[in-house]
């Protein structure tokens, strides 16, 4: 259990939070001391150093539990990281294009973003309740701080007022069930845990603990009935920010759902099987027919993502290997897609200002095919056509779903995946069926290549990265069973 | 024969105060200063429970729990507040009903 930190090479699975920790604290000293015209650079540092961190941690097979058995590395976490830096780079990238009026030119906003990514890392790699607690504070006070960083915004400073009311709720809560969990079972490690269930059984304390304790997490993913925060932060915060916090967190997230549900709360799969049952159900059913009214994109956005957690959370429902393989590929292919997303929300704009509605879209694909093409495509991949990845996603989860007997919770979902194709299938017609209202701008490079490399890998998914993404997945979800 | 204080009167105490914190954010449509002060009301009922199970179960875990809880609770205060003040700065107002510039 004990891990002795004899030299500083026994730190090796921690590298990843150890670079960012320093890096965050030397980039606000930079930030601090250099012009103000320069520190845009700051932001393009941390661009740099997630991508090679992602990199990093993908190619090194460094495994093992640290500091007393509350940090662990190995397989999951590695894909999950890699993901969470990944998604946290791009998202960054999308902050560079008109900045100054996001609010995000400033270099608190990367140094905030990587902060917050430490954060993320921590979820992803907690193994006690101690360090779950830390790393979801860490990221979501970040994030708090980011949601409002557009000062002088009254929507932006509202958005970031919610987000932080909610979330405290949603930390509250979930710490009243780890208090509970330790109190009933008498430790807070996670493998602890584990065999303090196995050893006394379930009690109802122990019940309360994990209904707790989950309804706190379901918050950070946005699951129903939690969700309510998700359409005004959406909304409000400004776009590079709402891009940020509908990526990575909500990886780290699911990391951390899938550590808790699968590692620690294993004797009792049937209790918490039935909890995941009802926010997956909730969720995709509310997120298709809530989604429908909506004129403003970001909300419809939000709609989206309550959905896709849904879905996700079918593959989890099944509590099997081929469950959690089938949420890694999910999550994988989501962040992909909501990335193109954004970066096709910051990218249209007229003399007006950026739109804000789908009526606003109106006649795009004659001004700007390219944009209009890739917007299609991403739709038709949200809604789950066939040969696009979100079709694999889909797939995946619903297999998981069928081999566990779950038929209902199968059907449920392709019932709730048709209905929410209305409304994506609404953007495709306002673009390229509807008379142009007003004159769009010319796109900027960097968004058109987020939006090409989106639209590329959507499409040629079964071709190229379908293959070797399931396989990554697979030993995945092997090494944490 | 006095009264004998046990774990299961703690639990009820923490169990009361989370329940007034978790009501005092919902019901109060005052003031957001006082959703804070729940907010604080919800972790504080958190560290009994924790501390009444370490005393009972003679185990440190809960006690260092409990210390980290009050260090990141002192920071969210702080990011809390701090974002109360622009939200003044931009609207004028604290009260909770006027934060509405968003619905549907």
């Amino acid at each position: 259990m004990n891990s002795d930190i004899v030299s500083f090479a026994s730190l090796a699975p921690a590298y990843p939070e150890l670079v960012l920790a320093v890096a965050s604290l030397v980039l606000l000293l930079v930030g601090a001391i250099i012009n103000k015209e320069r520190v845009i650079g700051i932001t393009y540092a941390a661009i740099v150093l997630l991508l090679g961190l992602a990199v990093y941690v993908a190619i090194t097979p460094s495994e093992g539990i640290l500091f007393n058995g509350v940090f662990i590395a190995d397989g999951f976490t590695r894909y999950m990281k890699t993901l969470v830096l990944g998604a946290s780079a791009f998202a960054l990238m999308l902050s560079l294009p008109h900045a100054e009026e996001n609010g995000t030119h400033k270099y608190e906003y990367a140094v905030l973003a990587l902060l917050s990514t430490l954060g993320m890392c921590t979820m992803v790699s907690a193994n006690d309740l101690m360090t779950l607690y830390l790393g979801i504070e860490l990221q979501s006070l970040a994030v708090y701080v980011l949601a409002a960083i557009k000062r002088d915004s009254g929507r932006a400073t509202e958005a970031g007022l919610k987000y932080f009311v909610l979330g405290a709720l949603s930390s509250g809560m979930l710490l009243y069930g780890a208090s509970l969990i330790y109190g009933f079972t008498g430790n807070t490690n996670l493998q602890l845990i584990v065999a303090a269930i196995a050893i006394e059984g379930r009690s109802i304390g122990l019940i309360f603990g994990i209904v707790f304790l989950l309804a706190g997490v379901a918050f950070k993913l946005s699951a129903v009935p939690f969700h309510m925060w998700t359409p005004d932060v959406y909304e409000g915060a400004p776009t590079p920010v709402t891009a940020f916090l509908a990526t990575a967190p909500k990886v780290a997230a699911m990391a951390l759902l899938i550590r808790l549900v699968m590692d620690a709360l294993q004797p009792v799969t049937g209790d918490w099987q039935q909890i995941i049952i009802f926010l997956s159900i909730a969720s995709m059913v509310l997120a298709a027919f809530a989604a429908i009214g909506q004129r403003s994109i970001k909300r419809l956005v939000a709609y989206s993502s309550i959905g896709h957690v849904g879905f996700a959370l079918v593959g989890l429902s099944s509590g099997t290997a081929v469950g959690v393989e089938g949420v890694a590929i999910y999550m994988a292919i989501y962040v992909t897609m909501t990335v193109g997303l954004f970066a096709f929300v910051l990218s249209v704009r007229t003399d007006a200002g950026p739109v804000e509605t789908i009526d606003g879209l109106a006649g795009l694909s004659r001004e700007r095919p390219f944009a209009a093409a890739i917007m299609a495509i991403l739709m038709f991949s949200l809604i789950g056509l066939p040969p696009l990845a979100g079709f694999f996603a889909k797939w995946h989860v619903f297999l998981a779903a069928v081999e566990a007997q779950l038929f209902v919770l199968a059907v449920i979902g392709v019932l709730a995946s048709a209905v929410s194709a209305f409304y994506y299938l609404r953007v495709v017609k306002v673009m390229y069926f509807d008379d142009p209202v007003a004159r769009f701008e010319k796109v900027p490079g960097e968004l058109t290549a987020i939006m090409a490399i989106s639209g590329f890998l959507l499409v040629t998914y079964y071709f190229t990265v379908g293959g070797p993404l399931a396989s990554v997945a697979h030993a995945a979800a092997g090494s944490l069973l | 024969m006095g009264l004998e204080i046990g774990l299961g009167h703690y639990l009820t105490v923490a169990a009361i105060l989370f329940t007034l914190g978790v009501f005092g954010i919902f019901l109060n449509r005052k003031n957001v200063i006082i959703i804070l002060m729940s907010v604080e009301l919800i972790l504080l009922a958190v560290n009994l429970n924790l501390v009444a199970f370490s005393a009972h179960l003679g185990d440190l875990q809960g006690q260092v729990f409990a210390l980290l809880i009050l260090t990141v609770a002192a920071a969210e205060a702080a990011i809390g507040l701090a974002i109360l003040v622009i939200f003044y700065r931009n609207r004028g107002s604290i009260a909770v009903d006027d934060i509405n510039m968003m619905k549907g």
